[in-house]
Formats: structure tokens, C-alpha cells, sequence
């Protein structure tokens, strides 16, 4: 637990594995849990900015999740990502959508909602 | 024991109702590998049956009381475990070095695999190994069309055992077997009636302990044990892909451009999300980007185990291949929308 805000430290998460430099080998020396939290970030802000969010890391503990709006859901984790994002939109976010994957693929923002 | 002991490897065995579970322990418990192991029984039906047949095996033998490991006891499951880890720090048992959860006929073996995950407790002292199944031969078939619960039985296993195969026609036994592979292509199918059972051989880890040589990934891409790889060869996708077009089937994808390690975590955890009721089962062995050695991904539902770094490749083939068992999913839109996100951190190479 963090003595200054009271968060309970999380669960692993099974995406976290890569931050270990014993299971990703030569990766060790040059990506770091940091660099592999701000890969992740930037990653993550192309797909969920196809519906008008956007997501934080907190203190590399944990996530948040914001609408245009403001509205803010934390997340533990980046499954819980998914399930914030939903909450917030109101609809699933499914990777198999091909509106998604044509904005992936094309670098286009938000879908028309 | 040790300051810091390795968790113990928790074996479920499921399977529909009177297809053999009880028999399959009790034939697996005469041999000397598995004397220290403590089996917990889930009865359903008749009172204490199982128990009884059980009483005499073992000290740790602890009978689950209301019915169904699935969810409602779920929490008994917790408190059986708890306490024989308990009673054995204290030395009140004999030593075990594994359990075996008998699951009820009706039941989904899936939230044991949950439990052991992610109880706060348990997650430190167990793992879930091997998930056996048994199909009885003479009505597995029939089972199978009928209801909901065997086919999740056999989607999640890691080894199939079909039973009683002595009391069908060729025919018909070659029938399941086929069927059982459209269903899950990456779990070795066992005649239990014809071949020798070696618990070495049927649990052996392929997540756990020890299970980071090359060999532990060929099971997957070995559906059978007779060498064909469930991509491309034998049991291939297309092939299952007309025979199971509709229902739970075994899909399979293979990327020749190495995957980023981000970009699939983003795009599983998504997949989970959105489609972790039908997404049943995922194997897969990756190239990770900028990793020498392959990574072992397993996953039930929406439960995935902590990959695993091998040690090295288990052929000469360097491509990702992953198997998924999925309930009417398509796919290509699983490939399709992988490709997507894997560009996505690779815009220069999009090739599948």
C-alpha cells in the first residue's frame, strides 16, 4: 500500500511480464518498465481516441481513463482499460469492429458518435 | 521444505457425468508418481460416493459439500486449499507435492482456474496444471450435441481421454475423435481404454515449473501425439473450418512478421474484453519483437497465465502460431484485426 494515497498495490497483470528483463531477454538493457508503460500509452491513446478517449498512466500503478467531457474512470489494469472505456462510451469496444481497424489503419480520430 | 517452495501444481479432471472421472484417478493413484498427491472430490448425485471410493487414499482427502466447484462453491474450493496448505506448513499431513481437483459432471472447470489465479492466498502457494478431461466413447458424441456443458469441458482441456472406447466400433471411435479434434485442436487425444496412462506424460506442465524447454510447446501443435502440427498439417484450420463452421471450433493463425509485445497485449486484453465468453481457449507460441526465444501464451477465457520465456524454439519454424477455440468466431477477423493492431506499432511491416 502507497502511504501517501492509500492505493493498494495491484494484482500482476500477465501483459506486465514484459517489464520483467528475465522473461524478455536482450530487451532488458534498453526497455525498461518506464519505456515499456510510455510504449503502451501511446499505443493504447491510438485505439481508444477512436472513441473519443484518452488514458493516463498513474504513477505507473495504474490507469486513467477520460472522456472529451471529463468524465474519469481508474483503471488497475489494461484489461480494466477495456471495461472503463466501455462504461464510460456506453458501447463495447471491440477490436474486431471494422470501423476500428480502418481507423487503425488509416490514423483517423474519434469514430462519429 | 524450502524458504520459498515452487506452488504446487493444482490437475483438474472434468468431464460429463459417468465418463470416467472417479475410474481415471483411481487408475492414475496405482502409480508410484503420484503418491504424494491429495485429491479433493466435488460429488454430485448420490451422497458421498465418491468420497467413499476415496476414504481410503489419502489423509488429505477433503469432500466438497454443495454440488458445484463452478461458482457457487467456488469459495469451499478456496477453503479446502487453504486448509490442506495449512495443515501440511504445519505438518499435520503427509507431504503432497500435487492435487487433483475431480470436478462435478456438470460443471466449468474454468472458475477453479480463476481461483487459483487470482485468490490472494492461494495465487502464491498453487498453480493450475494440466486440465484433463474424460469422453466417454459410447455417449460423449451425443453429449457433445446436446449440451453446453461437455463442449466447454473438452474446449478448455489440455489432454482428452476417451473412455470406454472398447465398447464402440472403430467407426464410431474415429467419428468422436475427429469431432473432438474440430473442437480443441491442441489437447492430445488419449484412448484410455487401449493406451497406457502416464501421469508423467498427462500432466506434464506446460505453463508451470520447469515447463520452459522447447519440447513443452509441441503438445499444442501436436493435437494427436503422432507429429502433425494443428497449423497446416493434418488437422488444419480450413479443414476444420467446413466441418465446424458453426459452434465451438479450434481456428488457427500464423504470423511470419514478428509480433510487438505492447501491441498484443493491447489487442488480447481488447479480445478478452469484448469476446472472453466466446474466446474459450488461447495457445499460442510468439516472436516476440526483439526476443531471441519464443513466448508461451495460454489462456482460458478470460483468465490468462503469466507468459513464459522458452528456453528455445521447438523446430526450425520461426513464425507465431496461434490457436484459438472459439464459440462462432471468425477467423479472419481475429487475423485481420491482429495484423491491424501488430501495424500499429510496426507501420513500415504489416505482413501476415
Amino acid at each position: 500500500m502507497c502511504a501517501l494515497c492509500s492505493m493498494l498495490g495491484g494484482q500482476d497483470h500477465w501483459t506486465d511480464t514484459a517489464s520483467n528483463p528475465e522473461s524478455f531477454g536482450s530487451r532488458s538493457q534498453t526497455h525498461t518498465r518506464h519505456r515499456e508503460r510510455q510504449d503502451r500509452m501511446r499505443l493504447i491513446n491510438r485505439i481508444v481516441g477512436h472513441y473519443g478517449l484518452s488514458v493516463s498512466d498513474w504513477s505507473g500503478n495504474a490507469y486513467v481513463v477520460r472522456s472529451a467531457t471529463g468524465r474519469t474512470l481508474m483503471a488497475d489494469n489494461l484489461s480494466q482499460v477495456w471495461k472503463a472505456a466501455s462504461t464510460i462510451t456506453g458501447k463495447s469496444c471491440d477490436p474486431l469492429d471494422p470501423a476500428l481497424i480502418r481507423a487503425i489503419r488509416t490514423g483517423s480520430g474519434p469514430a462519429g458518435r | 521444505m524450502s524458504e520459498y517452495p515452487e506452488p504446487i501444481p493444482v490437475n483438474v479432471i472434468t468431464g460429463f457425468l459417468g465418463s470416467g472421472k472417479t475410474s481415471l484417478i483411481q487408475r492414475l493413484l496405482n502409480s508410484p508418481e503420484l503418491e504424494e498427491t491429495a485429491i479433493l472430490v466435488n460429488e454430485f448425485g448420490e451422497v458421498g460416493l465418491d468420497h467413499h471410493l476415496f476414504r481410503n487414499l489419502s489423509e488429505t482427502t477433503i469432500l466438497l459439500g454443495n454440488g458445484c466447484v463452478c461458482c457457487t462453491i467456488r469459495g469451499d474450493l478456496k477453503d479446502a486449499l487453504r486448509d490442506l496448505f495449512s495443515q501440511l506448513t504445519r505438518r499435520e499431513i503427509p507431504q503432497f507435492k500435487r492435487v487433483i481437483v475431480e470436478t462435478s459432471g456438470l460443471a466449468d472447470p474454468v472458475p477453479i482456474a480463476y481461483t487459483l489465479q487470482f485468490e490472494p492466498v492461494l495465487r502464491h502457494h498453487f498453480r493450475l496444471g494440466n486440465i484433463l478431461t474424460t469422453i466417454d466413447a459410447v455417449n460423449g458424441a451425443g453429449q457433445l450435441r446436446s449440451y453446453g456443458e461437455s463442449v466447454k469441458q473438452v474446449a478448455v482441456a489440455d489432454r482428452l481421454i476417451i473412455t470406454k472406447s472398447d465398447l464402440v466400433e472403430y467407426g464410431e471411435l474415429a467419428s468422436l475423435k475427429r469431432k473432438l479434434a474440430g473442437i480443441n485442436a491442441t489437447a492430445p487425444i488419449i484412448d484410455g481404454a487401449r493406451e497406457t496412462l502416464r501421469p508423467s506424460s498427462l500432466f506434464e506442465d506446460e505453463m508451470g515449473n520447469g515447463g520452459t524447454g522447447p519440447r513443452t510447446a509441441r503438445p499444442w501443435f501436436a493435437p494427436d501425439g503422432r507429429g502433425e502440427p494443428a497449423i497446416g498439417g493434418e488437422i488444419s484450420d480450413e479443414a476444420l473450418a467446413h466441418r465446424h463452421s458453426d459452434g465451438v471450433h479450434s481456428i488457427s493463425i500464423r504470423f511470419d512478421t514478428p509480433l510487438d509485445w505492447t501491441a498484443f497485449g493491447i489487442w488480447m486484453t481488447m479480445l478478452l474484453h469484448c469476446h472472453g465468453d466466446k474466446v474459450l481457449r488461447i495457445k499460442g507460441l510468439l516472436n516476440v519483437q526483439g526476443v531471441e526465444t519464443p513466448v508461451l501464451i495460454n489462456g482460458v477465457q478470460h483468465i490468462v497465465h503469466p507468459p513464459v520465456h522458452l528456453q528455445a524454439w521447438p523446430d526450425s519454424d520461426r513464425s507465431s502460431r496461434l490457436i484459438f477455440i472459439v464459440d462462432a468466431m471468425n477467423r479472419a477477423d481475429i487475423e485481420t484485426s491482429l495484423a491491424a493492431f501488430n501495424g500499429l506499432a510496426n507501420p513500415v511491416s504489416q505482413k501476415v
